[in-house]
């Protein structure tokens, strides 16, 4: 699914440049659940943009299902980005004068699809995770468990081959966190491939695979065993 | 790149983000309210002063004549100059190729009365080329013609406010109107665009005022215009030569100013065209500037719109919108707003001359109004200036980086 080797990316602060990732490599296996764990400055964020395509390394190779990704042009990036990636972020990041529906149709509005069909479907996704009555309230008619929710139905939407989630429940209280973590490892069940930035450990060991990286390198890369979040919630 | 889902977004996010849009589009609205209004008050002082000089042609020269200031050849200072028919049939002769039209003109007073209507108005005894002097408009009849001077009948042409006063809702064509008690029929009435006394006057044949009032042929001035082909230089240097001529004619000392008097128009018309001229450049400059100021009102807002969305082009962005996506969006927001905004600018601004328009006739500004082809040209180049102004902010933004976008802050 995604092989990543000696992976480096600095960034230019005033004369001196601070060099962020010294020489990643990774493999990650279709279905797995990664978390990448990792101090503030590790690097963490860094890589899930770079994997995310919203960031390009300097050096190294990065192929995403079998398509090596370098020196991609912005149409191509974002033509990328809208079949291969799914975005979940710690803010949520919907757009907050469109509706849930509208915000989890947009990525399939990018894919050129006809309004009756994205509607649909994007329906289809709000009721995956349970919001289907909420489908035209604004942002700020949601809680912040529901915000992420839509979140999650919108990065599903365009049906992704790979989850990017960074810090996704960040923003959120003990229980909505198990909810939504919930939520991803049952899609997770349900094959598809996951990529949790994260800095909290009970998270990452929601996981299958725990990859802590430190000063830019990789400290530790294991396998867990996976605790459900399904126990926590009531 | 016009797909309706487009569209959708660009509506949708103008009427999801009314203030926004309400701001912007009254910046616009404002610049072209004013260009509107100004071009429009420009418009009117010019429209006054073409018309203030339409009512005369602009290549006349006038004669009149005075006494003498000067003792010259043996004749003492204070003789008045009296010109008569044959100092007109002199000019005629020794510079038929360089005149146009020509007239004599006599002026009276008299009493008029049709009916139980009187009041007095100036005579003007004239020979026919007097109408294209005056750019007199018959509205019913006829002017005066040769046969009227050759045979010295008893007709006159009166003036549109004339028969208002006198016959009031009747027509006054073919009637017989008493002046100083003597009755002259009507066989013409006229308009004139050079005010309301212009059209309380009265037109007669030159040769029947002078053998009914004196029987004499005398001449109180001597009206002509010039061969239009004559440049600048060429009517000055007539008038110049006509004058000296007609001094030595009545034997005036050459310095004498005001026993002969010619007065050339194309002298005025000069400073008028070079006003007109002032005034277009005014119009120009005024228009331009306030479309620049628009422009760039315009691209403020676009650059501020740009920066406070720049997380939403960030999402976009992540969910695979293209960089010509993000262009379109913006781009087309900008000039639908501009050219909304522009068109009701332009509406409240006509409305606005349309209102107070009659009200400044006292400020010398007439029929302040702007042409369709203006409005038309106007508006397009709003929309074109809304493209300009919002492409660079847009190009700028479909280059905003997503992970820039999206930071948290």
């Amino acid at each position: 699914m995604l092989n990543i080797k000696k992976l480096h990316k600095s960034y230019p602060i005033g004369d001196s440049s601070l060099h962020v990732l010294k020489g990643i490599d990774l493999t990650v296996e279709d279905g797995e659940m990664v978390a990448i764990m990792g101090s503030s400055g590790s690097g963490k964020s860094t890589l899930l943009n770079i994997i995310g395509m919203l960031d390009e390394a300097d050096e190294g190779e990065y192929i995403l299902d079998g398509v090596p990704i370098k020196n991609l042009t912005e149409k191509k990036a974002a033509i990328y980005r809208n079949k291969f990636l799914g975005f979940i972020f710690q803010s949520f990041n919907l757009i907050n004068y469109k509706n849930a529906l509208d915000n989890v149709a947009l990525p399939l509005y990018y894919q050129g699809m006809k309004r009756q069909e994205r509607q649909e479907l994007a329906l289809f996704h709000l009721g995956k995770v349970g919001l289907e009555p909420w489908a035209h309230h604004l942002p700020n008619e949601l809680s912040g468990g529901q915000k992420q929710r839509v979140a999650i139905a919108r990065a599903l939407a365009a049906n992704p081959k790979l989850l990017l989630a960074d810090e996704p429940t960040g923003a959120l209280d003990t229980k909505t966190s198990h909810e939504i973590m919930d939520f991803i490892q049952h899609l997770n069940d349900e094959g598809k491939t996951i990529l949790i930035v994260t800095h909290e450990e009970d998270i990452a060991q929601m996981c299958k695979r725990i990859v802590r990286l430190k000063d830019g390198l990789i400290m530790e890369d294991e396998k867990v065993e996976q605790v459900r979040a399904s126990q926590y919630v009531g | 790149m016009l797909d309706r889902g487009l569209w959708r977004e660009i509506f949708q996010s103008i009427n999801m983000n009314r203030t926004r849009s309400l701001l912007s589009g009254f910046t616009v609205a404002f610049a072209i309210l004013l260009f509107t209004i100004l071009f429009g008050i420009a418009n009117g002082l010019n429209n006054t002063f073409a018309e203030a000089f339409s009512d005369d042609a602009n290549n006349s020269i006038f004669i009149q004549s005075g006494t003498t200031t000067k003792a010259n050849k043996g004749f003492q200072a204070g003789r008045q100059i009296q010109f008569k028919n044959k100092d007109f049939d002199y000019i005629k002769e020794e510079y038929g190729d360089n005149v146009q039209y020509i007239t004599s003109r006599l002026h009276l007073n008299v009493d008029a009365i049709f009916r139980n209507e009187k009041s007095t108005y100036p005579v003007r005894a004239v020979h026919p080329d007097h109408q294209f002097l005056e750019n007199t408009i018959i509205k019913d009849g006829r002017y005066i013609n040769q046969l009227d001077i050759e045979n010295k009948t008893k007709v006159v042409v009166i003036g549109r406010l004339v028969e208002q006063d006198l016959f009031l809702k009747t027509t006054a064509l073919g009637k017989y109107i008493s002046l100083n008690g003597l009755q002259y029929k009507i066989v013409g009435v006229f308009r004139d665009d050079g005010g309301d006394n212009e059209e309380r006057i009265i037109y007669m044949p030159i040769s029947t005022a002078q053998r009914v009032y004196g029987n004499n042929d005398y001449i109180d001035q001597i009206n002509l215009t010039y061969n239009p082909e004559m440049n600048y230089n060429k009517a000055i240097a007539f008038s110049n030569n006509l004058t000296k001529d007609l001094k030595d004619r009545f034997d005036v000392a050459s310095s004498d100013q005001r026993a002969i008097r010619v007065r050339n128009l194309a002298n005025e018309s000069k400073t008028v065209n070079q006003m007109t001229f002032g005034l277009g450049v005014i119009i120009i400059v005024i228009g331009f500037g306030t479309l620049i100021a628009g422009i760039v009102g315009v691209s403020n807002i676009m650059i501020f719109i740009v920066k406070e969305r720049t997380k939403e082009i960030g999402i976009r962005k992540a969910l695979g919108a293209s960089p010509k996506s993000i262009i379109s969006l913006i781009l087309l927001e900008a000039i639908l707003i501009t050219a909304i905004a522009g068109w009701i600018g332009l509406l409240i601004g006509m409305g606005v001359l349309e209102f107070i328009g009659p009200s400044l006739e006292d400020y010398f500004i007439k029929d302040p109004s702007v042409s369709t082809t203006l409005v038309i040209a106007a508006t397009l180049t709003l929309i074109v200036a809304g493209g300009i102004a919002g492409y660079l902010p847009a190009k700028k933004a479909s280059q905003i980086k997503p992970i820039v976008a999206l930071r948290d802050d």
